[in-house]
């Protein structure tokens, strides 16, 4: 019973405070940038994907979703050495899906959450891919193994997260 | 018309962010293609985080200098011993090197070569990086500021790093070689065959535009070309790991790094380099023999009868020995000498003869053809190779000559020059008078 169809009514929706909507994605990014060259392996895990993910199914308003996605994505490329918008268009994907899932699905349980972040994953970077490659020019090459891998590693830290970031929700 | 904004709204919004994102990306690609000035925004965001990751940095390179500078010494005493040994080794191995380097330093200002120096390296530490897995890039905590501009080489004791990207007031985004979006000018050591050293979508290094029909073997080493204007000529980029048949008809030459990209923590941008011909060493070079017979005890002198119970065909050297008290010389005549030498070494002083005669070393070993007595003593002194132990017979003590450099060369020495006893001890050495015929 890990994905449950819910109705709009029997949905619970949270709201954020300031310091948590604004913290969290900033220490998700700076702890990006920072961690991988201290643990290398941490690269393959992409914290702002998983706060956009986070904030998206629990506020489950997909305007609020996209535009979380957007601005974590746009700061994240601002970091990056390529042009800016890559990261951000793939995050306004998710932060919209993943809002809108959240609407019909419930997703509060740990099985849901390692599923949903494993699906929002490989999507992510398929528009991350698809941007890069058909707008931007980069010539990145796609692998399976490396995605599907990357994509089980974020969904079972996903887990560990949304359980910690659970605390800091208010009910609306 | 309302009902449909508002059944549509979500997706109206979204397709609006995305056209408003793809907008701008396409303007900065457009934009990229020609001179990019790094754009406020990456700034603000660059200074947003940037300060929490030197605190950071700060704080866990003090707690691990107060461990391991007070606290955690066990093992600093032996660790200490090895490591003189280790410089003494080096200090030898760099004589050694010195003269080679000399020589080809000399063979190129010859030849009228330019080559580029680094005259200004800036120590400069890693505190991030874009925190993405598809590119590699890190930033350091120097900036504008401190004197870093855009395409500056970025490198360590190991090697080549990367070059300076997009620069900040007080911290610099540099693209790491292994990125996919970077290329390094670069050539085999051994074949010196030329190709483009790239990144590829892992973080590999290959070496590419090598043709498939080259002989190239892995653990040989790649070095800068210098041909992308941007890392000087001659620094390690890596080592080939594997070659293996490649696209079309070139090979495929992965390379590992020289320089640990993922742990790095300090490093170097050349903020400056010049343009020059090398100018070669004066006089003055410590030789190997000097810093052996530093290290040994000194030995009584031995009477003249001795010395000069050399070998009738070894004459010559054993006086070129005497001269040199006991030690082998180094590879002074490559510099041509004047004034102190006799006819033959005279001979030697035109360029082409030098150049000639560098060049077309003999072998080592051959101490027969060694000081003036052979016939050949110019010939000889200009022997860049010669080994010491044989070419030193009557040196004094054995130990010494066995342990000199290649290049060490008794027939170097000035016949004329007046005797002196054999002694293992370091004997000043007359400058020559001409060290670079330019």
């Amino acid at each position: 019973m890990p994905i449950t169809y819910t109705s709009g009514e029997q949905i619970e929706v949270y709201r954020f405070n300031i310091p948590v909507t604004v913290g969290v994605p900033l220490l998700a990014l700076f702890l990006q940038a920072f961690l991988p060259r201290r643990l290398p392996f941490f690269s393959v895990f992409d914290l702002p994907l998983l706060v956009t993910i986070f904030f998206a199914m629990a506020r489950r308003n997909p305007i609020s979703g996209l535009l979380t996605g957007a601005a974590i994505g746009l700061v994240q490329d601002m970091l990056g050495p390529y042009p800016i918008g890559i990261y951000g268009i793939a995050k306004t994907v998710v932060g919209y899906l993943a809002s809108s899932l959240g609407v019909k699905l419930d997703v509060e349980n740990a099985g849901s959450r390692f599923l949903v972040v494993l699906f929002f994953y490989v999507v992510h970077e398929i528009v991350y891919f698809t941007v890069a490659r058909g707008l931007v020019g980069l010539t990145l090459q796609w692998s399976w193994p490396r995605e599907l891998g990357s994509a089980l590693a974020n969904a079972l830290l996903a887990v560990a997260l949304f359980a910690l970031l659970d605390r800091f929700k208010q009910r609306t | 018309m309302e009902s449909v904004l508002g059944r549509y709204r979500n997706l109206i919004i979204l397709v609006g962010v995305l056209f408003l994102q793809v907008l701008g990306l396409a303007v900065q690609v457009k934009r990229s293609a020609d001179a990019e000035n790094t754009r406020l925004i990456r700034i603000w965001a660059v200074d947003l985080v940037t300060p929490f990751e030197r605190g950071l940095v700060w704080a866990q390179n003090g707690s691990s200098d107060l461990w391991h500078n007070y606290f955690f010494l066990r093992g600093v005493r032996a660790e200490n011993r090895q490591l003189k040994k280790q410089i003494e080794e080096m200090r030898l191995q760099e004589v050694r090197m010195s003269e080679d380097a000399a020589q080809a330093q000399r063979l190129q200002s010859l030849l009228a070569f330019r080559e580029q120096f680094i005259v200004k390296p800036l120590p400069a530490q890693v505190i991030g990086s874009s925190g993405s897995d598809l590119s590699r890039s890190i930033y350091i905590d120097k900036g504008s500021n401190d004197g870093v501009a855009q395409d500056m080489a970025v490198i360590t004791s190991g090697g080549i790093v990367g070059k300076v990207l997009r620069v900040y007031p007080s911290t610099s985004l540099v693209l790491m070689i292994n990125d996919q979006s970077s290329g390094v000018g670069a050539m085999l050591e051994k074949s010196r065959l030329q190709g483009v050293a790239r990144g590829t979508p892992n973080g590999e290094l290959i070496l590419e535009r090598v043709m498939s029909d080259e002989q190239v073997a892995a653990g040989e080493t790649v070095l800068s070309s210098g041909g992308d204007q941007i890392f000087p000529k001659g620094l390690p980029v890596g080592v080939v790991s594997k070659v293996s048949p490649g696209k079309e008809m070139f090979l495929s030459i992965k390379v590992k790094p020289a320089a640990d990209l993922s742990r790095l923590e300090e490093v170097l941008v050349v903020t400056e380099k010049q343009e020059r011909q090398p100018v070669a060493e004066n006089g003055d070079r410590v030789r190997a023999a000097d810093i052996l017979a530093q290290r040994l005890p000194s030995v009584p002198e031995k009477p003249a009868a001795v010395a000069g119970a050399a070998p009738a065909g070894t004459a010559a050297s054993g006086a070129a020995a005497q001269n040199s008290g006991g030690k082998p010389q180094p590879n002074v005549a490559a510099k041509p000498l004047t004034g102190t030498g006799t006819g033959t070494a005279n001979a030697t002083g035109t360029t082409v003869d030098v150049l000639k005669k560098v060049v077309h070393k003999p072998a080592a070993g051959d101490g027969t053809n060694a000081g003036p007595g052979s016939g050949g003593g110019s010939g000889a002194a200009l022997s860049p190779v010669s080994a010491g132990s044989d070419a030193t017979p009557n040196s004094a003590p054995g130990s010494v000559a066995k342990s000199a450099p290649k290049s060490a060369n008794p027939a170097a020495k000035s016949a004329t020059a007046p005797p002196k006893p054999s002694s293992p001890q370091p004997t000043p050495q007359p400058p020559a008078t001409e060290d670079n015929p330019h």
